[in-house]
C-alpha cells in the first residue's frame, strides 16, 4: 500500500477558494523538509493544479513503475556538513505533471474526479514519508467526499483520538481573515467534524501587508478573523501569515527575497534575519533566477520563521498521538 | 490494483471533451452500487456500454434509463423567457473576487445609470432590474456580500409558482443555497448530480420575472456546476462571460484553462478584469503590487490570448470591508479609483451587451 509509507497525513482544507492553501502547502512542505523531515505533497485540486508552478517544477512529468506512478523529486534528502540542521527529501504529485499542455483545461464532472482522486492515492508510489501533505481544492465536495472516503477505507490503523471518533487524518484550515472567507471555512470546519478528520489548527493568511515604501503595515483583508474562528469552534489557532511580495516574487521568478533594513514581521526582523549577508539593495533586477534550491531561498523569505513555528506545532500535535 | 496507471494518463489526454459538454443532464437514475472507477456517468449517452460498465451492477438501469435532451431544458427556457441578457463570471482560480466583482457587477447595473462625468444618476433613467444567482454551492458568499450580516436571517419563500427570490433592493434579486441553510455555517457535503439538481432547480422553479440582466456567479474550476450552467442555458442564450484574475502568473494559469474552457463549450468572452492590480498603502501613498504581475499580468494575456481586456481594479481594503457589512462599495466610495474602475467595466459591459442602448447618452 503506498498510503502506508507516510506516517502522518495532513489535509490542507478551506472552503474558499483562493485563500492560499497551495501557498501555505508549499511553505509547509519547505518548512517541514528544512527541518529534516521527508514529505511529500499531494495536489488534489484537479481543475486548478497549481502546486507544480509553486515548486517551480511545471515542465517535470511522472514515470510509469509497475504498479504505480513515481512522483516528482523536489529536491534529495541531505546531511548538513557544517553541523546544521539536514533536510529531508520533498516529493510532489499533481495532475499538471500529467496534462499535456498547461493551458488544457480538465473539464471533468464528479465521478471521473473521484476516479481520478482514488487513483492518486493509491497508486502513487511515495517513498518512505514523515508526512504526506494534500492540498484540496476548495468546497467540500466530490474531491473531498472521495478523499475522506478513500482514507477511511485504507488506513484501517486509523489512530484514535480520545473521543471515541476514530481519526483517519489530521487537517491544517486555511482562512483569510475577511468574514465573507471564515464564512466558507466555518462550512469546513463543520465538514471536519462529520468526517473525523482531527484538525490540527486554522491558520489566517493574507493578514496584512507590509508596505516596502515605509514599513507600515496595512490590514488589506482586515484582521482577526482567523483566530476569532478557531476560538468559537474551540481549534488551535496556529497563527496570522502576512502578504508578502518577496515569497510571490520566489515562486514567480526564483529571487531570493531581500528585504530593506528595518523590515519587521509578526516580531522579527527579517532585514537582517539569521545573520545572513543579505544586502538591502534597493530592487537588484535581474532577468535569471537566482541560483540554488528554492528551500534554500525560501529559509530567507520572512515568512520562514512564522512557517517554522506553524510546522513545528503541528508537527508536534501530530506525533504526540 | 483493478485499473492500471496507464489508464490514467490515457484519459487525460484523450478526453471526449465534446461528449461531456453535450452530455444531456438528465437526473441521473438510481443506482444499487456506487459508480466504478472510469464510469462515463449514469446520465451520459454511453451509460451502460463502456468498458468500465462491465460487470457493474448498475449496467441494466444505466443501459435502459432514458437518452436524449432534458425534458427540463425547455422548462429552463420558457422560465427565463423574460431574462433579456444573461452574464456568466468565471475564473478558474478561487478568491479572485468572483464574488465580489459579480455583487459589484449587479448593484451597478441594478442602479440608475450614472452620467458619464460621475454626477447624480439622471431620474428619468429606469433603474434595470438585475437578478444575481449564486451556483457556488459550497462556499455562497453573494448573501452576506450584498445584505451583510442580514443574510443570515433571511430565507426562501416559497408560492405556488415557485421559490421566490430574495430582493435586496426594489431592482436586485438574489439566489443562492446559503438562503435555504438550516444553519449559517452548515457544510454543504455534496457530489456532482446533487449540485447539478439544484442548480437546476434556481432557473426552473425561481420565480425570477422580467430582468434585463441575469448575473451568474460561479464556484472556481471547470467542472460539474460550470457544466450545468451551459448545458442549461444554452437554448434560452448566454451573452457571454466575464473572467476574473487576479495579476500574478499562478493566477493567470488558472483563468488560461477557463478561457480554454469557454471556448471548448462555445462561451463568448466579453472580456477579463483584473482585480487586486497594485495596492496603495494608505500610510505613505507609495503604490505596490501585492501579487506582482510577473508575465505582464492580465493585459499581456489578454494580448496573446486575442480576449478584450476591461480593466485592472486596485486592491482597496474598503471593498472587502464593504463586503463583510453588506454595504454597496460604489455608493459608499464612489469617487475612489477603485469604484471608477468598477464603473467603467460596467460601461463596457453594458456596452457589449446592449443594455441600456436607450439611456447611453441622455
Amino acid at each position: 500500500m503506498t498510503l502506508s509509507s507516510a506516517r502522518h497525513i495532513l489535509l490542507i482544507l478551506s472552503g474558499k477558494g483562493g485563500v492560499g492553501k497551495s501557498s501555505v502547502t508549499t511553505q509547509l512542505a519547505l518548512t517541514l523538509s528544512a527541518q529534516g523531515h521527508a514529505v511529500g505533497v499531494l495536489d488534489l485540486d484537479l481543475t486548478g493544479p497549481n502546486i507544480p508552478r509553486f515548486f517551480g517544477i511545471e515542465d517535470a512529468r511522472v514515470t510509469q513503475a509497475p504498479g504505480g506512478l513515481v512522483p516528482v523529486t523536489v529536491h534529495e534528502g541531505s546531511t548538513a556538513e557544517d553541523g546544521g540542521q539536514s533536510r529531508g527529501p520533498l516529493y510532489c504529485m499533481s495532475l499538471g505533471f500529467i496534462l499535456a499542455t498547461r493551458s488544457t483545461a480538465v473539464i471533468w464532472r464528479g465521478p471521473k474526479k473521484t476516479a481520478m482522486v482514488r487513483q492518486f492515492l493509491l497508486q502513487t508510489l511515495w517513498p518512505p514519508l514523515d508526512y504526506l501533505l494534500i492540498d484540496t481544492p476548495p468546497g467540500t465536495s466530490d474531491e473531498h467526499i472521495s478523499l475522506v472516503e478513500t482514507l477511511l477505507l485504507n488506513m484501517p490503523a486509523a489512530t484514535g483520538t480520545g473521543t471515541g471518533t476514530p481519526s483517519i487524518a489530521s487537517a491544517v484550515l486555511v482562512t483569510t481573515p475577511q468574514a465573507v472567507s471564515t464564512a466558507d471555512v466555518r462550512k469546513e470546519l463543520n465538514f471536519c467534524r462529520k468526517t473525523g478528520l482531527v484538525v490540527r489548527g486554522v491558520v489566517e493568511n493574507m493578514a496584512g501587508f507590509v508596505c516596502p515604501h515605509c514599513m507600515e503595515c496595512t490590514n488589506v483583508f482586515s484582521k482577526g478573523g482567523g483566530q476569532v474562528m478557531a476560538q468559537e469552534f474551540g481549534v488551535p489557532f496556529l497563527g496570522s501569515v502576512p502578504l508578502d511580495p518577496a515569497w510571490v516574487r520566489l515562486v514567480e521568478e526564483g529571487k531570493t527575497p531581500v528585504y530593506p533594513k528595518g523590515t519587521v514581521v509578526a516580531g522579527v526582523d527579517v532585514g537582517q534575519e539569521g545573520g545572513t549577508a543579505v544586502e538591502p539593495e534597493a530592487e537588484a533586477q535581474t532577468e535569471s533566477k537566482d541560483p540554488g534550491l528554492l528551500v534554500e531561498k525560501y529559509t530567507h523569505c520572512s515568512l520562514f520563521p512564522l512557517f517554522d513555528g506553524i510546522a513545528k506545532t503541528v508537527s508536534s500535535a501530530m506525533e504526540a498521538e | 490494483m483493478s485499473t492500471s496507471t496507464s489508464t490514467l494518463i490515457a484519459s487525460t489526454q484523450s478526453e471526449p471533451l465534446q461528449a461531456v459538454l453535450r452530455a444531456p443532464l438528465q437526473a441521473a437514475p438510481e443506482l444499487v452500487a456506487p459508480e466504478p472507477e472510469h464510469c462515463p456517468g449514469p446520465e451520459s449517452e454511453q451509460a451502460g456500454k463502456g468498458d468500465a460498465c462491465d460487470g457493474c451492477p448498475n449496467q441494466q438501469i444505466c443501459a435502459s434509463a432514458p437518452k436524449g435532451p432534458d425534458p427540463d431544458i425547455p422548462i429552463i427556457t420558457e422560465r427565463l423567457a423574460g431574462v433579456r441578457h444573461k452574464l456568466l463570471v468565471l475564473s478558474g482560480k478561487g478568491g479572485v473576487g468572483k464574488s465580489t466583482f459579480s455583487a459589484l457587477l449587479a448593484q451597478a447595473f441594478s442602479s440608475p445609470p450614472r452620467a458619464a462625468n460621475g454626477e447624480q444618476p439622471s431620474a428619468s433613467a429606469p433603474a434595470p432590474t438585475v437578478g444575481l444567482m449564486d451556483t457556488d454551492l459550497c462556499g455562497p458568499s453573494i448573501p452576506r456580500m450584498v445584505l451583510g450580516p442580514d443574510a443570515a436571517k433571511t430565507s426562501i419563500h416559497t408560492t405556488a409558482s415557485g421559490w421566490s427570490p430574495v430582493w435586496a433592493s426594489d431592482t436586485l434579486a438574489l439566489m443562492s443555497i446559503q438562503f435555504m441553510l438550516p444553519d449559517q455555517d452548515a457544510a454543504v457535503i455534496w457530489r456532482g448530480p446533487k449540485k447539478n439538481g439544484l442548480i437546476k432547480r434556481f432557473l426552473k422553479d425561481v420565480e425570477w420575472g422580467d430582468l434585463d440582466l441575469l448575473v451568474v456567479d460561479t464556484p472556481p474550476g471547470t467542472s460539474d456546476e460550470h457544466l450545468s450552467v451551459n448545458s442549461f442555458l444554452t437554448a434560452s442564450g448566454v451573452d457571454g462571460a466575464v473572467l476574473v484574475t487576479t495579476p500574478q502568473e499562478v493566477a493567470l494559469l488558472d483563468v488560461r484553462r477557463e478561457l480554454d474552457f469557454c471556448r471548448k463549450a462555445g462561451i463568448r468572452v466579453l472580456g477579463v478584469v483584473e482585480n487586486m492590480a497594485g495596492f496603495v498603502c494608505p500610510n505613505c501613498r507609495g503604490e505596490s503590487e501585492i501579487f506582482r504581475a510577473s508575465t505582464g499580468g492580465a493585459k499581456r494575456f489578454c494580448e496573446v490570448e486575442n480576449v478584450p481586456f476591461l480593466g485592472s481594479v486596485p486592491l482597496d481594503p474598503r471593498i472587502g470591508m464593504a463586503c463583510d457589512f453588506g454595504e454597496s462599495f460604489l455608493d459608499a466610495f464612489p469617487e475612489s479609483p477603485a469604484a471608477q474602475r468598477v464603473e467603467d467595466v460596467v460601461r463596457q459591459l453594458r456596452e457589449t451587451i446592449g443594455l441600456e442602448a436607450r439611456v447611453a447618452n441622455p
